[in-house]
């Protein structure tokens, strides 16, 4: 008899269930993985940022530069925050991330307005991230025109009607072309390695329990921190071989250009892969089973796609999930390789995420070490 | 036995607690070096948790001791150097070949003349010529002497064999047991936990331990003396009927089946006698009256601890 049967369906059915249930980690994974989507891309994400980091840099002074910089702040897409003396500390500004954007108005602005000379108002945006400041820019048009017809009364009336009164002049700074792929690519080696250092890591160490190779390993007198550095360092090479087929192909076939100093790039790589593989060394002390370390890291490493400033622009997310992107790793190596290579940024331009990488890989490190136990209990 | 005073294990009141469970009840024991020491117990009865707190893997919650001279509480790491351990369960690199698994542990003792020492290995082993094969692809009773040798190669004064012997073929056993007493007559300690009689009995002291109490201790020999239980040994058609109209009675503790015979057993001699006496006008059979032999004897401890701790009825039947 051939038949199906309900009663063999049904146990089946319920045995999944039941093992469904006991493999907590599985069943944690099935509901945090879309309450944290969910969470990401309800309130987290938002793809049109206001409130971006501006500096003046104000060669004048005067009634139109007041409108035109009151209506900029106005429209919620420019946050200033000071001044700036030249535009070479402007630019220093935007190669650090401090702002993005600088305003420069000329000498003599206010007076070449008065006798119709239209002088050029240059604004220098961060279009490292073009998703961040194309919004603002391309609200600039608009902007203007209300500044200059709603504040400007009395004798300068006249200058908000008929042709413009000055020259709006943007620069794109280090993606001129707003190239997607410029953006993108060097953002991805930050993906790319959380992703296949923390997985790699977390199983090769989890192999080791689940095989029971482990108990013939600490039954030797190994101490744990060779077990951590022999295991660890194999896959820093692998870390190494990634980056360099990833900038061999960013360079050739993408075209993204590599503007700043390799050291600070260096630098900032050894750290990542230490932090990702420490990240990888402490799932493995957490997870009892490969399936459940793989589980783990990509719960790791949907934070890295979505709350670093990857995919979607950094400053456009609420305070808190700023917050939480500041914890993740991949948040700062994707603005040190962002700025090294479009921005041409020295080691003295990404001190502060080197800073933050540090603590972080201070903190993973430490507990990780702190979890990792000699014996089996 | 020999040399009183050098006792290579030494622990008292060893305790360990899982959760809310005991696993292990104040262990003591003494081992003299050069002896073959047996633990004996049902599944679950802390074997395990006992050799593991001896060599360091795990950290005894309660009790003191020494190993080789060390203290186990906080020298774990000078007895690890000295103790050959192997663990019940396959666990070396099956993804390694036979001399990559044998090197890297040799390696992780730090011993000297590395390549020599492995290379002998593999001669004794008998594996020379199989050296590049993946350890994955040995069979079970291979993957047991190989163990046995990457537990051996930095020559350790003291061996823990966790059920060396599980799932191995008769033939591969001996040859085990075999290799287990030369290394004993060259000095080496051995402390075996083992499910099979027929390896117990070549203990020269055995340990009896059920639900993480060690309930005997005592040279195989004396063991059926001192459990005091006597048996009756039937042979003859239609075993089953006989064996379910003496459960239950008077003086019969114990009706286990060993091969084509039945032995019925108790301690009390007068009642087993009395309740057998019935049956034996049964010409179909043949009945003996014989001291009970070590396996029984375990069949009968087992069913009594599970009796004192679980209250489970007892087994009428051999494992």
């Amino acid at each position: 008899m051939g038949g199906f049967s309900l009663g063999r369906f049904m146990a089946v059915l319920m045995k999944e269930f039941i093992q469904m249930r006991r493999d907590r980690v599985t069943f944690a994974m099935m509901i945090g993985i879309p309450v944290i989507q969910l969470v990401l891309f309800g309130f987290a994400i938002n793809s049109d940022p206001r409130h971006l980091p501006t500096l003046i840099a104000a060669g004048d002074s005067g009634p139109v530069s007041r409108a035109v910089i009151s209506a900029m702040a106005q429209s919620s897409y420019f946050d200033f925050q000071g001044t700036v003396v030249s535009l070479a500390e402007g630019e220093d500004a935007l190669r650090t991330g401090r702002a993005s954007f600088i305003v420069v108005i000329p000498p003599g602005f206010e007076r070449d307005v008065v006798r119709g000379a239209t002088p050029d108002l240059l604004i220098a945006a961060d279009a490292s991230d073009p998703s961040a400041t194309g919004g603002p820019v391309s609200a600039m048009t608009g902007i203007i025109e209300t500044a200059l017809r709603e504040t400007l009364t009395g004798p300068l009336a006249g200058l908000g009607q008929g042709p413009p009164a000055f020259n709006v002049v943007v620069h794109r700074q280090y993606n001129p072309e707003a190239v997607t792929a410029i953006n993108i690519v060097p953002g991805l080696l930050a993906i790319i390695m959380s992703m296949t250092m923390v997985v790699i890591t977390a199983i090769a160490i989890v192999r080791e329990s689940e095989r029971g190779t482990i108990e013939t390993l600490i039954s030797t007198p190994v101490r744990p921190i060779e077990v951590m550095l022999g295991k660890i360092l194999p896959y820093v090479l692998v870390g190494y071989v990634q980056t360099i087929v990833f900038l061999v192909a960013a360079k050739l076939i993408f075209g993204v250009p590599f503007e700043g100093s390799m050291g600070a790039f260096i630098l900032g790589l050894n750290l990542f892969i230490v932090v990702n593989l420490a990240l990888g060394f402490l799932i493995s002390t957490v997870a009892r089973s490969q399936m459940q370390a793989m589980q783990m890291s990509i719960f790791t490493i949907l934070p890295s796609i979505l709350l670093s400033g990857f995919m979607f622009p950094f400053a456009g997310m609420p305070g808190w999930a700023q917050a939480l992107g500041t914890v993740v790793p991949a948040t700062h190596f994707l603005r040190i390789v962002r700025k090294v290579m479009l921005k041409g940024a020295e080691l003295s331009h990404i001190t502060g995420e080197i800073g933050s990488l540090l603590v972080v890989m201070a903190v993973i490190v430490t507990v990780a070490m702190l979890r990792y136990r000699q014996t089996l209990d | 036995m020999s040399e009183g005073q050098a006792n290579v294990i030494e622990v008292e009141g060893l305790t360990k607690i899982f959760g809310d469970k005991v696993v292990v009840d104040r262990f003591a024991m003494r081992v003299s070096r050069g002896a073959i020491y047996g633990f004996l117990g049902p599944n679950g009865s802390g074997k395990t948790t006992t050799i593991r707190m001896l060599c360091g893997l795990l950290t005894p919650d309660g009790g003191k001791g020494h190993c080789l001279g060390f203290d186990i509480l906080t020298q774990a790491r000078q007895i690890k150097e000295r103790v050959g351990y192997m663990t019940q369960r396959f666990s070396l690199y099956e993804d390694l070949s036979i001399r990559e698994n044998l090197e890297f542990i040799g390696r992780m003792y730090r011993v000297d003349r590395l390549k020599a020492r492995v290379d002998k290995s593999l001669e004794d082993l008998g594996l020379a010529d199989r050296a590049k094969q993946l350890a994955g692809q040995l069979s079970g009773g291979w993957k047991q002497r190989l163990a046995l040798a990457a537990a051996m190669l930095h020559e350790p004064s003291l061996l823990l064999l966790d059920e060396p012997t599980a799932g191995v073929d008769p033939k591969a056993r001996r040859d085990f047991w075999d290799e287990i007493r030369r290394l004993s007559r060259a000095g080496v300690t051995v402390l075996v936990s083992t499910h099979y009689m027929d390896e117990a009995i070549q203990c020269d002291n055995i340990a009896y331990i059920a639900y993480g109490r060690k309930l005997i201790d005592a040279p195989a020999a004396d063991i059926p003396g001192i459990v005091g239980l006597l048996t009756w040994r039937v042979e003859g058609p239609d075993l089953a009927t006989l064996g379910d109209a003496l459960t239950g009675r008077p003086g019969v503790e114990q009706i286990a089946r060993f091969g084509a015979a039945l032995h019925v057993s108790g301690t009390d001699g007068a009642a087993l006698d009395q309740a057998v006496a019935p049956h034996r006008e049964d010409a179909r059979r043949t009945w003996h009256r014989q001291p009970a032999g070590l396996e029984e004897v375990f069949i009968h401890l087992m069913a009594a601890s599970q009796d004192n701790f679980a209250g489970v009825e007892p087994s009428h039947e051999a494992a």
